[in-house]
């Protein structure tokens, strides 16, 4: 079938199969390799990306259900080449090791600050309650993201 | 505000190039650029999958792949046949076993490979497997350990010639004379079985591997997801029977590894007979149900613990029995020479007269493995085991275990010490690393604490572990795997403007080997970590090497990075002398550059010794020029990291909830080159531990169905169930590493589940539960409380 899907600002048009899972399509047909499958059950959260700015994992969703919708992925998260203070943190903090599922960590990251911007910790580990990370024991995790919530803080401060 | 948090106790810190530095590693994962096995594309590429048996026993009477070969977007199928014709059913195992490649014969567990399909995408590999016709004729299985022994038992092994049974070994250590002597004499004996249930890994990126084979040059490449590339090269060597140096192994960006990536799985060979027989390159990635039920698992140790001790608390001698389940084929990766591992360090952190432990290696209708996930070589079951049981005999002497512990740790005196089944530790200040702990718990007030709450019916528990590790295998002469000495290799290129590559054997995944080991290069020789790239995991670009597992790579790799440094500043100091025109001697190391003795303004860096040493500079006779150097680290011994944890938890016994309200760590793994990197990976240690105490098994039914063959069964640990984790360290050099570093990445996976397992059962002690086995889900509590522990192994009532 054919499909249109707007990633990270540019629309690809493509013929698939029904049954092609989104990530296989950013991954295998649009070569963004930033997301990872892990699981095949929703369970781990390595491949989550945006779906009209709410994340989604996409090894649960058909590509079709992409069709005419905005998907943003990892690979989108630096703008113009200046790094996100979500990635930002997870540099600074140590909050990743393997790296595996630092993308979809950094997405619900980034939407959870988009929507609180000072979260408590509580908070920070509740949204990413739906994701596994098999290195971190999640604590520098946490730390990543309160370091970007406090830089982007000091960030409006500044430009207040 | 966080506990003890950097708090560091000990013989000094280092300073230079040491130091929580930002890991060069994060750069490409944190845009998405990491490139992982399943991130590789070749042109012409394509993808296999496995056909599995759904049977954990069963012959095989037939296979039909006539309709998956008609598949319009079939390449190959490749049967167990396929390979027998080429010499290439079985394989050896990294423990002197064989294991099929394709079942030509029998099936010996759910799972099991038995046809692979070479497909032109994904989801027609997948498709194809559906028009394989099998047909099998099922035998009865063995799923229980504890009778696999039987008389009458089906023998899973009827592939080797004469096996009547299902007994893979016996093993033991220690003086079992003495030891029973010791406890004929003790003032009180305590007993206890107890089940290391079987775990899984479970990295995040499952395995695989994309195989290209060219078929006029003869060369074999393989990415692939490996914790040990060039053992994989000489294993593949021997059993494609390919030239080694026409087998290159690229292991790139790797997705978690602890122990799930030592082995060679089915699926990579079939990988490359399907890249010899297409002539293009082929894809195999494992899916996460493939993962969890075929690839190497971990423990399943059913142990008999039993533990002597004088009335007044001194403990005397420890000795176990151990039956263990290595599943259908003994592929455990571990050194050749010790089957149980390193188990035999049960004696633990105690000054023990005498110790003695038996084991007993059987088969099972379940997946090969049994070393991995982080065990250290079976140094997670011991410390399980002797900490268990000095918690239970504290509870039978009426004994706080903070106390008794305390006064039978070995003393700082008393190292090196060598424990009655032999093992030399290297150097410990055992009470200092405790006390620092229960310094930062403010253990007093949490008994107090625990002691009101008891009052109102509220169910607080307290646990502590302490434990002692060996990690860094080799030494060669000792340790071996597939007769392959334990020693790994480093080189060091100089390049004239003072910039340095350093070549590894071992693989990260993880361990920020890139930060780290250029830190080591950087400190010998006065550069910045910047000015030092690390290369690692290709063949084709590194020296050979045993790879990265049991926590090894600093303990080897990071003391040959540190040889080989120390080997170029000594071919610097030659050049040093030439340009300075003084003796080699009249020069010594500052730290940052050679200078003349006593006249320290006369001086050369190793960035302006570089240059002169590809320059025109007229060098001593004999002397070559350029800096480079080489080196193969034998390690002398193990290295000997020790930490003292204590958890806190709170326990619902209504529900049997268990919540892990602190958790406190204090580790001391020597010399910390990145301390930011070893408090990393002790807090990813400290959540294997939570889902190990409370939530992981792979367990079966009685036809030898996995039920955890899923993250919808297999559970582990998110950001609800792991506290905040409190770090503590302190700081006991290795005397003979050459930088005084120990292993950590496995400190905290070993030393947590009991430290999780003690609190929950001295939460339970009002209901008079001694003992209940992991994991302690809400319906294992439940069960203890009501006196009815069950096994959470076996789905069989």
């Amino acid at each position: 079938m054919q499909i249109t899907v707007n990633v990270n600002g540019a629309d690809y048009a493509r013929e698939v199969e029904a049954r092609l899972l989104l990530i296989h399509f950013l991954r295998d047909d649009l070569g963004l390799t930033g997301s990872h499958w892990g699981c095949d059950t929703s369970n781990c959260g390595a491949c989550v990306v945006w779906l009209d700015d709410v994340p989604v994992k996409s090894c649960t969703m058909l590509a079709a259900m992409a069709d005419g919708h905005r998907v943003r992925t990892v690979e989108d998260l630096a703008v113009g080449g200046e790094l996100d203070p979500v990635q930002q943190g997870f540099s600074e903090c140590h909050g990743l090791q393997c790296g595996f599922c630092t993308p979809g960590m950094m997405m619900t990251a980034r939407w959870l600050l988009d929507h609180n911007p000072d979260p408590a910790p509580e908070e920070i580990r509740e949204a990413l309650s739906g994701q596994v990370c098999r290195c971190t024991g999640y604590e520098n995790i946490v730390r990543s993201v309160l370091w970007a919530a406090k830089h982007e803080a000091g960030q409006r401060e500044a430009g207040a | 505000m966080r506990h003890g948090d950097g708090q560091m106790t000990g013989e000094g810190e280092a300073g230079g190039a040491y130091g929580p530095v930002r890991r060069k590693e994060d750069a490409r994962f944190i845009r998405g650029q990491g490139n992982f096995t399943d991130d590789i594309r070749l042109p012409g590429m394509l993808h296999g999958a496995i056909l599995r048996s759904p049977l954990a026993h069963a012959r095989i009477a037939s296979i039909d792949v006539t309709a998956a070969e008609a598949h319009p977007r079939v390449r190959a199928v490749i049967t167990g046949q396929t390979l027998a014709d080429r010499g290439l059913a079985w394989m050896p195992t990294l423990s002197q076993d064989v294991q099929a490649v394709l079942a030509t014969d029998k099936v010996r567990f759910q799972g099991q490979e038995v046809a692979f399909v070479v497909a032109e995408d994904r989801y027609s590999a997948r498709d194809a497997l559906e028009l394989i016709s099998v047909d099998y004729e099922p035998l009865p299985p063995v799923i229980d350990a504890r009778t696999a022994l039987d008389p009458g038992a089906p023998v899973i092994r009827d592939d080797l010639a004469g096996k009547q049974d299902n007994h893979i070994f016996d093993w033991e250590a220690g003086d079992q004379v003495a030891t029973d002597a010791v406890f004929a004499g003790a003032d009180v004996v305590v007993a206890q079985d107890m089940l290391y249930p079987r775990s899984h890994p479970a990295p995040l990126e499952t395995c695989g591997a994309v195989a290209d084979f060219n078929k006029i040059s003869g060369q074999l490449t393989i990415w692939t997801t490996s914790q040990a590339p060039h053992a994989h090269r000489t294993l593949y060597a021997l059993v494609v029977g390919l030239p080694e140096h026409k087998i290159r192994i690229i292991s790139p960006d790797v997705g978690g590894g602890f122990g799930n990536k030592v082995p060679i799985y089915p699926g990579y060979l079939c990988a490359v007979v399907g890249s010899m027989l297409t002539g293009s390159p082929v894809k195999w990635m494992e899916d996460r149900s493939e993962n969890l039920m075929s690839t190497s698992f971990a423990r399943d140790y059913h142990m008999h613990g039993e533990i002597a001790a004088t009335r007044d608390g001194t403990i005397l001698a420890v000795r176990a029995t151990v039956l263990a389940d290595h599943g259908a084929f003994n592929g455990s990766a571990q050194p050749s020479k010790f089957p149980a591992g390193f188990f035999h360090i049960f004696t633990g952190s105690y000054d023990l007269r005498a110790a003695h432990c038996q084991v007993t290696g059987v088969y099972t209708n379940k997946a090969p493995g049994g070393v991995a996930y982080s065990c250290s070589f079976r140094i997670t079951e011991a410390v399980y085991l002797v900490e268990r049981m000095v918690d239970i005999l504290a509870g039978e002497l009426g004994m706080d275990p903070a106390e008794l512990r305390m006064k039978n740790l070995l003393r700082p005196e008393q190292f090196p010490y060598t424990c009655p089944t032999g093992w030399q530790y290297d150097s410990g200040n055992y009470p200092r690393a405790l006390q620092v702990a229960m310094d930062i718990a403010d253990y007093p007030e949490l008994r107090r604490e625990q002691a009101s709450k008891r009052e109102r019916g509220e169910h607080m528990g307290i646990g502590i572990s302490f434990f002692t590790e060996g990690v860094g295998a080799g030494p060669r002469k000792h340790m071996d795997i597939l007769g392959l000495g334990m020693a790994d290799g480093a080189d060091l290129r100089m390049h004239p403007t003072g910039k340095a590559v350093l070549s590894v054997s071992c693989q990260t995944q993880g361990q920020g080997h890139e930060t780290t080991f250029a830190q080591i290069v950087a400190q010998e020789l006065g550069l910045s970590p910047d000015d030092v790239d690390v290369v690692h995991g290709d063949t084709d670009r590194t020296p050979f090497g045993l790879g990265t597992y049991g926590s090894r790579s600093t303990p080897v790799s990071g003391a040959a990075a540190a040889v080989v440094a120390r080997k170029v500043r000594e071919r610097a100091r030659i050049v040093a002398s030439a340009m300075l025109e003084v003796a080699p001697d009249d020069l010594e190391w500052s730290g940052r550059r050679w200078q003349v003795r006593g006249d320290p303004e006369k001086a050369r860096t190793i960035t302006e010794i570089a240059m002169a040493a590809h320059g025109a500079l007229e060098l001593p006779e004999g002397v070559e020029g350029h800096l480079d150097a080489a080196t193969v680290y034998n390690p002398p011994n193990l290295t000997h990291p020790f930490g003292a944890y204590i958890c806190v938890t709170d326990v619902d016994p209504v529900t049997g909830q268990v919540q892990i309200r602190r958790f406190i760590a204090v580790d001391d793994c020597g010399v910390r080159i990145n301390p930011m990197i070893v408090e990393g990976q002790v807090h990813g240690g400290l959540a294997d531990g939570v889902g190990m105490a409370l939530m992981q098994v792979i367990a079966f039914d009685a036809d030898g169905n996995c039920l955890g063959g899923s993250f919808m069964d297999y559970l582990l640990p998110t950001s609800m169930e792991c506290p905040s984790w409190e770090l503590g360290a302190t700081v006991t050099p290795s005397p003979h590493h050459p930088i005084g570093a120990k292993g950590v990445g496995e400190s905290a996976t070993v030393g947590s589940p009991p430290a999780i397992v003690n609190s929950v059962l001295d939460a339970l002690r009002p209901f008079g539960v001694r003992h209940a086995d992991m994991p302690l889900t809400p319906a294992a509590v439940w069960s203890a409380v009501q006196g009815h522990p069950y096994r959470s192994d076996l789905a069989i009532t």
